[in-house]
């Protein structure tokens, strides 16, 4: 069999995170009962005209900054024309001609080494409505609430080669967009979808083979087995001698297969044209350096500066950068108690060790930084000993509660009262002549059994260094 | 009072304010024309009996109590059926909107109201304003009321024939190659094609969106002025909207055209232009010449070609404005289709009239793979020309002055036969659209079988009231020659 | 006439504008397209060579809105011209993705 190459390149689609939609006041908020975060204009009632969101060019604008792309200064937006319910208008409003970046590129990592994916452009458009299946009935459902959320589409040069840079490529471009707070890119929640252009030709081969897009991939695993899929399906296609059709496919993950979207009815001739309501975009050099002045310090920087401000393991800066919600929580929870070693452990293991155990994502942590540091600082005052501090740290995780409070309220002060503790051990220590005895014989470790007594006698509430000392002083009185 | 329909809506404003008469009684009188004569005109396509009463009402009552006082409080409007109004079927003449009612007012028409006009009913109109005659409305044509055997004109045919038949004080219609000023003119009334910008298009449903303006009609150029005065703003609900300088377009209404620089431009004169409307057309520069205007013949460039520029511009931006029409959110839809594209296509084929499917397929083809560049982008090319040209002529003239149209109104079914033939019949009206102009209609004279003749006053962007204080001046010693 | 518009291409448009025609709205439709393409083929004369193509005819740019919500439910009225509903949604034949 001859040897294949595949040649990948994305359409990414990022909806923004603006409050409203790109062309009307409505609210871009997920879910909520199906219309009610419509109006005239994002359901194209007649005599309706669309007015641009500021946010979508500023973030648009960022996500190009950040991905090295030019801006075009002079940009403007065009109607694609094609008939579907989810689109009210029966076009979208798109660019064409003048996409807001062009000509960028971001590198990646894979175990191959660091390669630079291009970006050939980024354009801003408007999301479609939701079509909903009736069960009952022969007919769909259209919910317009989507209709109309801004979103960037990111397309990719044909850069790639094979599903591990696809992922590295995505999860650079997720991370870089995370860190502007242009979008949450939640592939499940659609806040960010992958439509993948494939093409293979052998090995050394000048010219690319035609080329398919796939739709419908709602997951990095998706993604990866569509690529896998549709690699296999136009191999066997070009050794059985036929051809590969241009085509647009979705992919089922199901049946692990892609199928054919075509339709006479469908011509994808989209007779694009200047959006004649709305007004050419001029970004003049202040406003470019505005935007560029306001950018936040994306990944890659981020880990120069931890490495040079923190005295904390690489392996952990990568995954305290590898999301910026952690990333933004260990920052903060160092600015309040200046122990970033101490801050790291608390994130990179009980944190980790409790998002994996209650199946949750990074996304989801809601505790305040500011009771991560007060639990620090009552661990680095003695105030409360280890094992109190995870069992109060798990209450941080879940509930957010104010660790002096909660400890407060159940008792689990250490006690430093050295009078009532040394009154406690050498209770204990006459009870147990059994391990003085041992104690006396050289067999050390019968000292870990009254240390062991005594803190279950404190409920774990006493200092164990000082409970160590005692019992030792104590023991070497017998 | 003789006849209380005989006043403009300025003079019946003032009669309203000075205790006089009542919008009431103003109201009632437009509906009893209406009753006589609707029948044989059928300018309207909806007439809201009930609620014109109610509006009248309120509004004297807030006249009353002074809190309403503009000039034109309590004065009866009719509205082009492609502007939205809440609550009130608005049909476009077609019928695939058969059925729309609103739940949102067009921006123009929420100023109206501000102001105090109470709106009597919608027009009829050329479907979606395609087209010059009325003819090809949904509902029927609309009739010449100074000859019935006459179209009106188009596409605001019955807000023009409105007016002119007092069916109404005045009206709103709207204009995207000459659809103010082409009825005005076959109807012996007054209207003004503003600027590109000037008054919002929210709410208007499209049909050349880059093109499309709303604008008054009326009895004559003071009413025109202050009607401007009441719809034109900068709105933020359309991005096309343009923060003007200078609303105040009645203080333009002053008898003075000295050293005023007109130009007439000889291709306006050409052949095609009958013999009748020319010579009332050059009375008219006559007139100003004699008040103290500067009249000069120039050539203006690329005439020809503003027609066909026009089509390809208009067409395109109908395909894609018209899409929105497919049974899904509103209007009709067929009842037995085979899934969801036959339901497209049959609903639009059924639910589009016959001008109107013609325009959406030359439309859809000119912006169709392979031929952009032949077509819509060389059209683009030639409005950037045309509106050089203009620029160019405005750094000599004030005011260019023409004929409307070739010809007075034509006869009912005469012009549909022959699309191009009547697409010729917008060469004067056509390029002030593609470059963004303000332009007038008014009356100035009758031809031998008593049909109205109007004259064209076009201005430079924003300079509406140079035109307005032409028209004026023209009218008033028009007014002193007959009195 | 020298544009010729075949049954493919008034077949093609048709597709792409959602509209079926009758054969005798074919045939005119072919007539009329053909003609007005003659007519609209005089823009071949003007020489444009260099111009920018103008589709605003106002230098006006950079109209935005602030990113606040303004609008609350208004579902009702969203729907209340609707030829089919159902659960607050807009009813249409099954699609098929
Ligand atoms: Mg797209
Ligand atoms: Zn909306």
């Amino acid at each position: 069999m001859k040897q294949y190459e595949t040649v990948i390149g994305l359409e990414v689609h990022v909806e923004l995170a603006t409050k409203t939609k790109i062309f009307c006041s409505c609210s871009t908020e997920f879910g909520g009962a199906p219309n009610t975060h419509t109006c005239p204009v994002c359901t194209g009632m007649p005599g309706s005209l669309p007015v641009l969101n500021k946010q979508v060019v500023e973030y648009a604008m960022a996500v190009g900054i950040a991905t090295n792309c030019k801006i075009t200064q002079y940009c403007k937006f065009d109607r694609k024309n094609y008939f579907y319910p989810d689109n009210p208008q029966n076009y979208q409003i798109s660019q064409l001609y003048l996409p807001i970046c062009r000509d960028g590129g971001i590198e990646i990592e894979t175990a191959a080494g660091k390669k630079v994916i291009g970006i050939h452009e980024i354009h801003m458009e408007e999301d479609a409505g939701k079509l909903i299946h009736d069960e009952w009935e022969d007919c769909s459902l259209v919910d317009y609430n989507r209709s109309g959320v801004p979103l960037i589409e990111i397309v990719s040069e044909p850069d790639m080669r094979s599903a591990e840079e696809v992922i590295a490529y995505l999860e650079k471009l997720r991370l870089i967009i995370q860190y502007l707070g242009a979008s949450d890119c939640k592939l499940q929640e659609g806040s960010m979808r992958a439509d993948v252009n494939l093409s293979i030709m052998e090995v050394g081969a000048k010219e690319f083979g035609t080329r398919t897009e796939m739709k419908n991939l709602n997951s990095f695993k998706a993604i990866a087995r569509a690529i896998e899929g549709e690699r296999q399906r136009q191999i066997e296609l070009l050794e059985e001698g036929k051809p590969v059709i241009q085509e647009t496919r979705r992919w089922d993950d199901n049946k692990e297969y892609s199928y054919a979207m075509r339709s006479k009815e469908d011509a994808q001739d989209y007779r694009y044209f200047p959006e004649p309501d709305l007004v050419p975009i001029v970004i003049s050099d202040e406003w470019l350096k505005e935007v560029k002045d306001r950018q936040p310090e994306l990944r890659d920087e981020k880990m120069i500066r931890y490495k040079e401000e923190y005295d904390i393991p690489d392996y952990d800066i990568s995954i305290l950068t590898g999301s910026k919600h952690l990333s933004d929580i260990f920052e903060e929870t160092v600015a309040i108690c200046n122990n970033p070693k101490k801050v790291s452990n608390w994130l990179m293991v009980e944190t980790l060790r409790l998002l994996k155990e209650k199946e949750m994502e990074v996304d989801d942590l809601r505790f305040s930084p500011k009771h991560l540091a007060k639990l620090i600082e009552m661990v680095e005052s003695k105030a409360i000993n280890g094992t109190v501090a995870k069992e109060v740290f798990e209450h941080i995780f879940m509930e957010d509660v104010e660790p002096e409070q909660y400890v407060e309220e159940k008792g689990l002060k250490t006690v430093n009262d050295e009078g009532a503790l040394r009154s406690t051990i050498a209770a204990i220590i006459e009870e147990s002549p059994q391990s003085v005895a041992d104690y006396k014989a050289g067999k050390t470790k019968a000292m870990g059994f009254i240390v062991g007594q005594t803190m279950k006698e404190m409920k774990g509430k006493a200092d164990p260094a000082m409970v160590n000392a005692v019992v030792k002083e104590l023991m070497d009185l017998q | 009072m003789d006849n209380i329909l005989e006043l403009t809506a300025v003079e019946l404003a003032k009669k309203i304010k000075a205790g006089e008469t009542t919008s009431v009684e103003a109201t009632e009188a437009v509906l009893m024309q209406i009753k006589e004569i609707e029948s044989e005109i059928n300018c309207y396509v909806t007439v809201d009996e009930e609620g014109a009463r109610r509006r009248a009402l309120q509004v004297q009552r807030q006249i009353d109590d002074g809190t309403l006082t503009g000039p034109l409080a309590g004065v009866p409007v009719a509205i082009k059926d492609n502007m939205c109004t809440k609550d009130m079927l608005t049909t476009c003449s077609s019928r695939i909107l058969e059925n729309f009612i609103p739940t949102y007012s067009a921006e123009a028409v929420l100023r109206l109201e501000a102001a105090g006009a109470v709106i009597i009913g919608k027009t009829n109109m050329d479907e979606f304003a395609m087209g010059s005659t009325t003819e090809t409305s949904y509902f029927g044509v609309t009739k010449n009321p100074w000859n019935k055997e006459h179209v009106p004109g188009g596409s605001s045919g019955g807000s023009c024939a409105a007016v002119a038949a007092k069916e109404t004080y005045f009206s709103l219609g709207s204009d995207t190659g000459g659809s103010i000023r082409q009825p005005s003119s076959f109807c012996g009334v007054t209207g003004i094609k503003p600027t590109y910008g000037t008054v919002s298009r929210y709410g208007l449903i499209a049909y050349g969106s880059s093109l499309d303006q709303i604008g008054p009609v009326a009895k004559d150029v003071t009413d025109c002025a202050t009607i401007l005065e009441a719809i034109a703003s900068y709105d933020s609900k359309d991005s096309t909207s343009v923060k003007r300088e200078d609303y105040d377009f009645v203080s333009a209404l002053t008898e003075d055209v000295k050293g005023l620089k007109i130009g007439l431009p000889k291709g306006y004169f050409a052949e095609g232009l009958e013999e009748e409307v020319k010579q009332a057309v050059l009375k008219v520069a006559d007139e100003l010449e004699k008040k103290g205007a500067i009249v000069e013949w120039f050539d203006l460039p690329l005439v020809e070609y503003a027609i066909p520029a026009y089509y390809v511009i208009a067409s395109a931006e109908a395909s894609s404005n018209l899409a929105r029409f497919d049974g899904v959110k509103y209007g009709y839809r067929i009842e037995n289709f085979d899934g969801l594209h036959g339901m497209y296509k049959k609903t639009r084929s059924h639910g589009f009239g016959a001008e109107v499917k013609r325009r959406i397929m030359l439309g859809s083809f000119v912006l169709s793979s392979g031929y952009y560049d032949a077509y819509y982008l060389k059209a683009l090319k030639t409005k950037a020309l045309i509106k050089k040209a203009f620029d160019e002529a405005f750094k000599i003239y004030d005011i260019i002055l023409g004929p409307v149209a070739p010809t007075t109104a034509p006869k009912l079914g005469a012009s549909l036969a022959d699309p191009i033939k009547m697409y010729l019949g917008d060469i004067y009206t056509i390029s002030v659209n593609l470059a963004g102009l303000p332009a007038m209609s008014l009356p100035c004279g009758m031809d031998s079988k008593g049909l109205p003749i109007g004259v064209q006053l076009i201005g430079d962007c924003f300079d509406e009231k140079t035109i307005i204080r032409a028209a004026y001046t023209y009218e008033k010693s028009r007014e002193n020659k007959e009195a | 006439m020298a544009n010729v518009i075949t049954d493919e291409t008034i077949e093609y448009v048709g597709i792409l504008a959602k509209l079926d025609l009758t054969d005798e709205e074919k045939e005119a439709a072919k007539k009329d397209m053909g003609s007005m393409l003659d007519y609209i083929d005089k823009l071949n004369e003007l020489d444009t060579e260099g111009v920018e193509p103008m589709s605003h005819v106002f230098p006006v740019y950079n109209v935005f809105r602030d990113d606040t919500i303004t609008n609350e439910d208004m579902r009702d009225a969203i729907l209340s011209n609707a030829p089919a509903k159902k659960e607050g949604s807009f009813m249409v034949p099954k699609t098929v993705d």
